[in-house]
């Protein structure tokens, strides 16, 4: 591939039709480059990533948000922002997520193809220079984090923690998680504790930041209309690591779930909202790499990911008892998720009803169309979430995660290959684990001047 | 048939207006998966005072009325619309705003098959008491959904402070009481008035072929026969100058205290390149005062004023306008008082080309950034065409604009006296 070839370890292509992704491995790093002329932007996506653990995971978030606040050549948030906005407003934002029991920092830019610019300025090697900045050339003080970045993000990172709480859906998830997994890691919230935020000092941080440089797994997504040969050049130009970098293989996690449930956990607690959270966790015993994964969306689209699923169906339409009753799974933990918001009294009966379409699946009881529309869902969200730069990267991602090597066409394959039969099997090993509900007292939002 | 081309941009713009009045507009995107469509009619909330067609009496129907009759489009004698998009590889859906009503579907398979659907479903009402009653309790939920939401409560809280009379003060939703007084009568006569043809827009935008898609709507439509169209009359009362009510405070179960501060146009009647300037401008001139490069932002951040949740905007339609900042903080307080005395003390300072020069560029490579969006083109374009104005005008305007057009909203819409403040406050127990 190229001349370029010989510099580098590996080059490998994908035999791709609806994606042309290239990857290569430049000193520890990944580089994976999608040439495409959809768009009027480039994107880059960094993703960083180690199994999240009680002794990092708040470390982590917070040097997430203190990385995008400052570099040398920028060294405060308004200088940087200053120089994103002279590259016709680049964006860049840091932010967390779990993906199976992984913390995932990921840094995330576009910026505006010069080809639409009316005096076209090149701003692609000044954006090489930023994100890599970014990432190596943090803002220092003698040799550690400035401490102002870090007081202020402290700050933002206890009140996004705090927000949660405010915001009763992800609160009432953020429960359930915690009581359903209560002795892994997944219970772990991906912005860590809001009481260990204070005690974090620069140094400690700084510290933490060089191992995550040193060890972590990251890999860098660029998408847009570029050239794989131009953008290798260019990555190996700005993004130097030290000679000691070396990807930590003992940190990569593959846990299978091999908890047992012997009773469903029911986890009542009382606020003043106006209206019920139900969320019901269930097993899967099913992750990402496995074979019956696909078997697993069909299983989880016929339950309650589309507006045609038994949950949307029967909670909502049949009996409307709710605005929303979905179902969502999460591919590297093997999870399924349930919410529903209802009625604080109809607690017992949307649970059963809930409870009867999982045992319906179970028996069997799926209908032709059922069944087809589904699948016929996912084709369509599969290929509607690749039109997107960050969709696109996600759907890519989940390949580093799990450890496999899938196409967006092998995954539109396995989709069609499911048979009834394989989604019977799944929805008899999905096993419900723990509920949580968070009861309504009902006077919610009183105004007074 | 028409055609535009924006050659910076790089797209062509299709569009024709039928026989019976829709406008229909096609944008082709190469290379895309995914073709989206949005069938919008020019209704929404604030409608709810007007003379239905054909009858010479003005009513008056229950709040939550435009939205209430979005949901029920999608049931039909044979079961419900969302079954057959789904039946067809489309996902569809619907949203009702303050002065529109979007139906839509996006789909990678069959493009004519869905836009059929999507037309005919929207086309053929089928309203029953049954159905009506039903929903109610499926849209109750919905309305405590939002209640429980403080940035809902907090940003709406803002809205009614606003507005003496103009019913943009109403939730979109209604309330649990007003939508109990709903019947398939009221919804079929806001049908009859607000659906016409006349009053919607298509717009279809993905790997398509214009001209194709373009006969196939013509050839849908002339098959259908419509009532003659008519000036709709809508109702409004004299909205005075000043806020209802400068400040509000909504407790409920939190732990960060929100609170958003805006400022009401004085004269919301602008449309076409007028509007668009003005918008352009006020947004700019957000951006030069608190964007994330501005001194002021990083004032309010070190105080621990702000966090990253703190965002602005400028919205104005025909009827009401308003520009709102906010999110959460630790003193709501001292929140406002910041900011309200940093938009004065701009006022005493000349504008600085540099920082006007980047904040606009940022502007023109965000909008740029949302061109990627299929679903951000079609809804914005038909926003923008309801109020005369192209989508596709947006960079020139952005380009035409001088620090004098962002001095004279400084000192025209962010005035004192049209000031007003929502906060969400913990509720003490």
């Amino acid at each position: 591939m190229g001349k370029l070839g010989c510099r580098h370890n590996e080059r490998g292509t994908y035999p791709m039709g609806i994606v042309n992704h290239k990857k290569t491995d430049l000193h520890g790093m990944t580089v994976h480059t999608i040439e495409t002329k959809k768009y009027k932007t480039t994107s880059f996506i960094l993703q960083v990533k180690e199994p999240i653990n009680e002794k990092n995971v708040t470390k982590r978030a917070l040097l997430a948000y203190v990385l995008q606040s400052g570099t040398k050549d920028f060294p405060s948030s308004k200088e940087l922002r200053s120089a994103l906005d002279d590259l016709y407003g680049a964006t860049l934002n840091a932010d967390l997520s779990k993906k199976g029991e992984n913390q995932v920092i990921s840094i995330r830019m576009e910026v505006a193809n010069e080809k639409f610019l009316s005096n076209s300025e090149p701003v692609l090697d000044k954006a090489f220079h930023l994100l890599s900045q970014v990432l190596l050339a943090p803002a220092l003080e003698g040799d550690v984090f400035k401490e102002g970045i870090v007081k202020k993000e402290k700050r933002s990172l206890k009140q996004q923690i705090e927000s949660i709480y405010d915001d009763k859906m992800r609160y009432a998830n953020k429960r359930l998680l915690e009581e359903m997994y209560d002795s892994e890691p997944y219970r772990l919230n991906v912005y860590g504790n809001g009481d260990e935020v204070d005690s974090i000092s620069p140094k400690e941080l700084f510290d933490y930041y060089q191992e995550v440089i040193r060890n972590d797994k990251i890999d860098l997504y660029v998408i847009g209309d570029i050239s794989t040969d131009e953008m290798v050049d260019k990555v190996s130009k700005h993004f130097r690591f030290s000679k000691d970098r070396k990807e930590d293989e003992t940190k990569a996690v593959n846990a299978a779930d091999e908890k047992r449930i012997s009773e469903v956990k029911e986890i009542f607690e009382e606020q003043d909202v106006q209206q019920g959270k139900l969320h019901m966790g269930y097993r899967t015993y099913t992750t990402y790499a496995d074979d019956d994964y696909f078997a697993l969306q069909v299983f989880n689209g016929i339950f309650g990911g589309f507006s045609h699923s038994k949950l949307f169906m029967n909670v909502r339409e049949k009996e409307s008892l709710a605005y929303y009753a979905a179902s969502r799974f999460e591919s590297h933990k093997g999870a399924v998720f349930v919410m529903s918001g209802i009625e604080t009294a109809n607690y017992e009966k949307a649970v059963k009803i809930i409870k009867e379409q999982h045992e319906e699946m179970k028996k069997g009881k799926i209908t032709d169309s059922e069944f087809e529309q589904t699948k016929a869902m996912i084709n369509n969200q599969v290929l509607e979430t690749i039109d997107h730069p960050i969709g696109l990267s996600e759907v890519l991602y989940h390949n580093v995660v799990a450890g496999t090597n899938r196409s967006i066409e092998d995954w539109m394959e396995g989709i069609k290959k499911v048979t009834k039969d394989d989604v019977v099997a799944v929805a008899k090993k999905v096993t419900l684990d723990t509920i949580f509900f968070l009861k309504g007292a009902g006077t919610n939002g009183n105004e007074n001047v | 048939m028409g055609m535009k081309t924006f050659d910076q941009l790089d797209e062509t713009l299709h569009y024709e207006e039928l026989a019976n009045g829709l406008k229909v507009y096609v944008l082709e995107k190469k290379g895309f998966n995914k073709t989206y469509a949005t069938f919008t009619t020019h209704y929404g909330s604030v409608d709810n005072h007007f003379k239905p067609l054909g009858k010479d009496e003005n009513v008056k129907v229950p709040d939550g009325i435009a939205h209430f009759l979005e949901h029920k489009l999608f049931e039909k004698e044979h079961g419900d619309v969302f079954q057959d998009f789904s039946k067809q590889g489309a996902s569809a859906n619907a949203f009702t705003t303050f002065n529109r009503t979007a139906y839509l579907f996006s789909t990678t398979g069959d493009v004519k098959k869905n836009l059929t659907t999507l037309i005919d479903f929207v086309q053929e009402p089928y309203f029953t008491e049954k159905t009506v009653e039903k929903e109610k309790g499926i849209i109750g939920q919905e309305i405590r959904m939002y209640d429980d939401n403080p940035d809902w409560r907090v940003y709406f809280g803002l809205i009614e402070n606003m507005y003496h009379h103009h019913p943009v003060k109403i939730d979109i939703a209604g309330t649990e009481k007003s939508i109990a007084k709903i019947t398939k009568d009221d919804l079929y006569e806001c049908y009859e008035t607000f659906y016409h043809p006349s009053n919607m827009i298509l717009f279809i935008v993905g790997p398509v072929d214009a001209k194709d898609i373009l006969s196939f709507v013509k050839d849908n439509q002339s098959q259908k026969t419509f009532k003659e169209k008519e000036n709709i009359e809508r109702f409004f009362d004299e909205e005075p100058q000043t806020v209802a009510k400068t400040k509000k405070v909504i407790e409920m179960t939190v732990q960060t205290p929100k609170c958003y501060m805006g400022y009401k146009e004085a004269a919301p009647n602008r449309q076409g390149k007028e509007l668009m300037k003005h918008e352009l401008s006020v947004n700019l001139l957000l951006e030069m005062m608190f964007g994330k490069s501005s001194p002021n932002y990083e004032t309010l951040y070190e105080e621990g004023l702000i966090d990253q949740t703190f965002s602005f905007d400028y919205t104005e339609e025909n009827g009401f306008g308003f520009s709102m900042l906010g999110g959460d903080t630790g003193s709501p307080d001292e929140f406002v008082e910041r900011i309200s005395g940093m938009v004065e003390d701009f006022k005493q300072h000349s504008i600085d080309e540099d920082s006007f020069d980047r904040a606009r560029k940022k502007k023109i490579g965000a909008f740029l950034r949302s061109l990627n969006s299929p679903e951000f083109i079609a809804n914005q374009f038909t926003r923008y065409a309801f109020n005369e104005m192209d989508l596709f005008d947006v960079i020139p305007v952005f380009e035409s604009l001088t620090v004098r057009d962002v001095e004279s909203v400084l000192q025209n819409h962010f005035k004192k006296e049209a000031m007003t403040v929502c906060q969400v406050q913990k509720k003490k127990s």
